[in-house]
């Protein structure tokens, strides 16, 4: 027993303590529950975490300390966050459609969690070893646009509504280049699992082989979260929050929760797709994944504090107008290369040429069309 | 410069100029208060005095006067030595007064105007859209008027005057 | 703009309360979607009777009451009524108040053009790191504020007839470096800020103001400037020393929000032209002119303007020859330059409203008074 199998071995050893007195599909389904309470409280705490390490990142950013005030180096303020959210009052407004100002956090919630079923934490440590894992996440993905639009309508609030409507044409803007991306992943590994991407990932990690699929999926990422910049269902400096204006207490912490979760999560399958999971010598497996995903959260809070937003018109055109065919013209190219019978890197060089083809040509047309600051 | 503008003024509108007082520190005309459009029409149009900086309203014991400040902008320097030309113009009515707009002249004089409408009490004929912008519709008399008691006024005194909502 | 589908206008408040209107403002829009069809701006939630809260007080009584018309920038606020109390009662300050009156001025149009372009950001979207690195520099000139009068934003310190009183010990050699340390500052958020690929996007063309329209509408200021027009008062009608520094007035073509960002950025270091001069030259000898402190200035009228950081700042005086003004009328830069925000807005979305209020830069104690 090694540092690797540490969880599945002790795994082992409950269940078959438990299987000394209970029927076995009786402990399979209270192993199932365990494992899903242990991803839900490891969600919830590295929420916490985040929420902490945010405010400081962007506080360092912005030449200020974080918060510093509750406990040494603040670490007690996402307790207290919590502890203020929990007792706050939960107003509903007068003219909201109760049942879907009701439901909307919810289903925004539930689906952030379910994500975390497929995503392998280390070689042996995934909850469920699907073989239509990427399918899974993009269409659990969807979900979130659904629960948006319910919270902006059932609000019975303009600015809630405005943030709604934007909320919904950029998700499922985004969601058609970040499917194209994530299947030229798939066709170059040629499986859906998420296990055995990261299995195909020896020696080089797609992000040497892909990096115009891993340029598209990072910004379709950032833009699926509802994060800077990309953050204008809501921008706080304009419809003030958004479609989730009129929500207080647990509500928004619902809301919150899902955000961070998904932050979290577009981080990890970056982590999974492109830079080699849980691959990586010397340390445990699972040591590697937090590193590698800690490091992608980082540059999510980099892009915060440091961009402006964009404009939803601009955001959309530069959607279907840029990405998307971007996406394409690096399907066609992994298509290609796939077809051909090149051995590993005969098939690295082709998709190395390929890529810096694709990448150049968007660049130039990019820089073309584009306005300049000395225009007369 | 503004003194040949004023001479100018003089003769081509004798009838309307009322007087043009002396040892004022800006140059200054009255002007009666039917002739105000065309003197401004002229005054901008062929002289040039295209910025109207602002317009006052002076409350004093016998008539309301409105001051209205012109200089003139253009594109370079050169072009922007038009000093001020101050027009007064008297208002005797003080029970109703009023006088002709000249927002379509100078565009910055429709904020002006409807804060002098607001403050003083003065409407301005022909103005598109002559409402109370500082205080609310119902405030119970002009505020910068003389007789206006200049002294705190309580919350009790002002409620009962507000407009109660939906009021937009 | 319906013609085949059936559409609906909705009507936004973006009400009193909001962190973008800069103030207490708010703004009435119909909207087709996202596109604004009309704006109707709401003054007076930020009223407080200053006109008349004057009237009832002497001369020297009434300079406090000027500094909290535009409270970013007091100091100008208290020069330009200082130049038309002068001018109604022919007093002519000493030579060392009228360069601590313009080193002061320029310190406060480089703290306004700062503020102005760190919360041009903030609108835009950059969670406020713009307006914090801004802010950093805005606390060293604050701090010379707060040794030279005691206070950093209500100073009350320039008064009819002089200043309060002299300069500390060592202020002139601390001015001198903040001078320097301001000039890398420009350029460092010039290389931040100017070449932004999404600032460009936004602001590039957006709320365009053609000269003749900024002119009929009574607009000044850096709004006018980058519209073209090369109107500035302190070269159009100079007032205290300002004909004896060399310093350029620049303009911009475009008259677009990215121009309206660039002009101040240029100004700013115009700014820092002129208190170089101005520290060099500052001669030596006292203050303040005997003013008495009931001041009963000539019967008369008179109007005194100024360049202030955001345009044309002036008071028409009306004096009966008491102690107190018979009539204290501010010309009020902001409620003129808010007249042209309902042309420049129409046909343009939402979230470009928010960044051309951004660009005209308003305070609402001056619209409102």
């Amino acid at each position: 027993m090694d540092l690797e199998n540490f969880l599945p071995f002790l795994g082992e050893i409950v269940a078959r303590w438990l299987k000394g007195f209970l029927p076995v599909w009786l402990v399979d389904v209270i192993m199932m529950v365990v494992v899903g309470l242990l991803i839900i409280l490891l969600m919830v705490v590295v929420v916490m975490a985040l929420t902490l390490l945010e405010r400081k990142i962007l506080g360092r950013l912005q030449d200020r300390l974080g918060p510093n005030r509750v406990g040494p180096y603040g670490l007690i303020q996402p307790i207290a966050d919590v502890l203020k959210l929990l007792v706050k009052e939960d107003i509903i407004p007068e003219k909201a459609d109760k049942l879907l100002h009701f439901l909307a956090p919810v289903i925004i919630v539930v689906p952030a969690f379910m994500v975390w079923a497929v995503i392998p934490f280390g070689k042996k440590l995934v909850a469920a070893d699907l073989n239509i894992a990427v399918l899974y996440v993009i269409a659990l993905g969807s979900v979130t646009s659904i629960a948006i639009l319910m919270a902006g309508w059932g609000s019975g609030n303009k600015y809630a509504l405005l943030g709604g409507f934007r909320a919904v044409a950029q998700l499922f803007s985004y969601e058609v280049p970040m499917a194209l991306a994530i299947l030229s992943v798939v066709m170059a590994a040629g499986s859906m699992s998420l296990q055995k991407i990261v299995e195909a990932q020896s020696p080089l990690p797609f992000v040497l082989l892909q990096p115009v699929a891993f340029l598209i999926y990072f910004i379709c990422g950032v833009a699926e979260t509802n994060r800077s910049p990309f953050d204008l269902p809501e921008a706080e400096s304009e419809i003030i929050a958004g479609y989730h204006i009129e929500y207080s207490g647990v509500k928004w912490a619902m809301f919150f929760l899902a955000e961070y979760i998904n932050t979290f999560a577009i981080s990890a399958m970056v982590v999974t797709l492109f830079l080699g999971g849980w691959k990586g010598p010397v340390l445990p497996s699972y040591i590697w994944f937090f590193i590698k995903v800690a490091i992608m959260v980082y540059v999510f809070f980099w892009f915060r504090a440091t961009f402006p937003r964009l404009r939803i018109d601009q955001l959309l055109n530069f959607s279907w107008k840029f990405l998307v065919p971007l996406a394409m013209a690096n399907l066609l190219v992994t298509g290609l290369v796939v077809k051909l019978d090149l051995g590993y890197w005969g098939k690295a060089s082709a998709y190395w040429a390929g890529n810096i083809l694709a990448g150049g040509l968007a660049l130039y047309l990019l820089g073309r069309f584009t306005p300049k600051k000395a225009l007369a | 410069m503004s003194e040949e503008v004023l001479q100018l003024l003089k003769e081509k509108f004798p009838e309307a100029v009322v007087e043009i007082p002396e040892g004022t520190k800006d140059p200054t005309a009255v002007i009666r208060r039917e002739n105000i459009r065309e003197v401004a029409l002229f005054l901008r149009d062929e002289i040039g005095f295209n910025y109207l900086s602002f317009m006052a309203g002076v409350d004093y014991p016998e008539r309301f006067e409105v001051v209205y400040y012109l200089y003139s902008m253009g594109r370079e320097p050169q072009r922007s030595n038009l000093g001020p030309l101050a027009l007064k113009v008297y208002v005797e009515d003080k029970a109703n007064p009023s006088l002709p707009t000249v927002s379509d002249i100078w565009p910055s004089a429709f904020q002006q105007e409807q804060e002098i409408y607001d403050m003083f009490g003065i409407t301005f004929e022909g103005h598109p859209d002559l409402r109370r912008i500082f205080m609310w519709e119902g405030f119970p008399g002009w505020p910068l008027r003389k007789d206006f008691e200049n002294r705190t006024f309580t919350f009790q005194e002002l409620e009962p005057t507000r407009p109660k909502p939906p009021y937009w | 703009m319906a013609v085949a589908l059936k559409t609906q206008e909705i009507v936004l408040n973006m009400g009193p309360q909001h962190p973008s209107t800069h103030g207490v403002f708010r703004m009435v829009l119909t909207l087709e979607g996202e596109t604004i069809v009309d704006l109707k701006p709401v003054y007076g939630y930020l009223h407080r009777g200053i006109e008349k809260l004057s009237e009832g007080r002497s001369y020297l009584q009434a300079v406090p009451i000027t500094d909290r018309l535009d409270y970013m920038c007091a100091l100008t606020n208290e020069f330009a009524y200082a130049v038309a109390v002068e001018k109604l009662a022919d007093i002519k300050p000493p030579e060392r108040a009228e360069y601590i009156r313009v080193i002061l001025a320029e310190f406060t149009r480089i703290l306004n053009h700062m503020m102005a372009i760190g919360f041009l950001f903030n609108d835009l979207g950059a969670y406020f790191t713009p307006v914090l690195y801004a802010f950093r520099a805005r606390e060293h000139i604050l701090d010379l504020f707060e040794w030279v009068s005691g206070s950093r934003m209500m100073p009350n310190y320039i008064r009819p007839g002089g200043v309060a009183g002299d300069l500390p010990e060592g202020f002139i050699p601390k001015a001198k470096k903040l001078v320097d340390h301001l000039w890398k500052f420009a350029d460092e958020l010039d290389t931040f800020l100017s070449e932004n690929e999404i600032f460009l996007q936004r602001a590039r063309g957006v709320g365009v103001l053609p000269p003749d329209v900024a002119i009929a509408y009574g607009v000044t200021g850096p709004v006018l400037r980058a519209s073209g027009v090369k109107y500035d008062v302190r070269r159009a009608e100079p007032y205290s020393i300002y004909d004896r520094f060399d310093f350029e007035i620049p303009t911009l073509p475009n008259g677009d929000v990215y121009d309206r960002y660039m002009l101040r950025l240029l100004e700013w270091k115009q700014s820092l032209r002129i208190l170089e001069q101005a520290l060099e030259q500052i001669p030596d000898g006292p203050v303040s002119e005997k003013v008495p402190r009931r001041l009963r200035p000539p019967k008369g009228e008179v109007y005194g303007r100024i360049e202030a950081p955001k345009g044309e700042l002036g008071f028409y005086l009306v004096s009966d020859g008491s102690d107190k003004p018979y009539r204290f009328k501010i010309r009020p830069t902001s409620f003129v330059n808010l007249g042209v925000l309902r042309e420049i807005t129409v046909g343009h979305k939402v979230a470009d409203v928010v960044i051309i209020l951004g660009s005209i830069d308003i305070t609402m104690g001056e619209v409102d008074r």
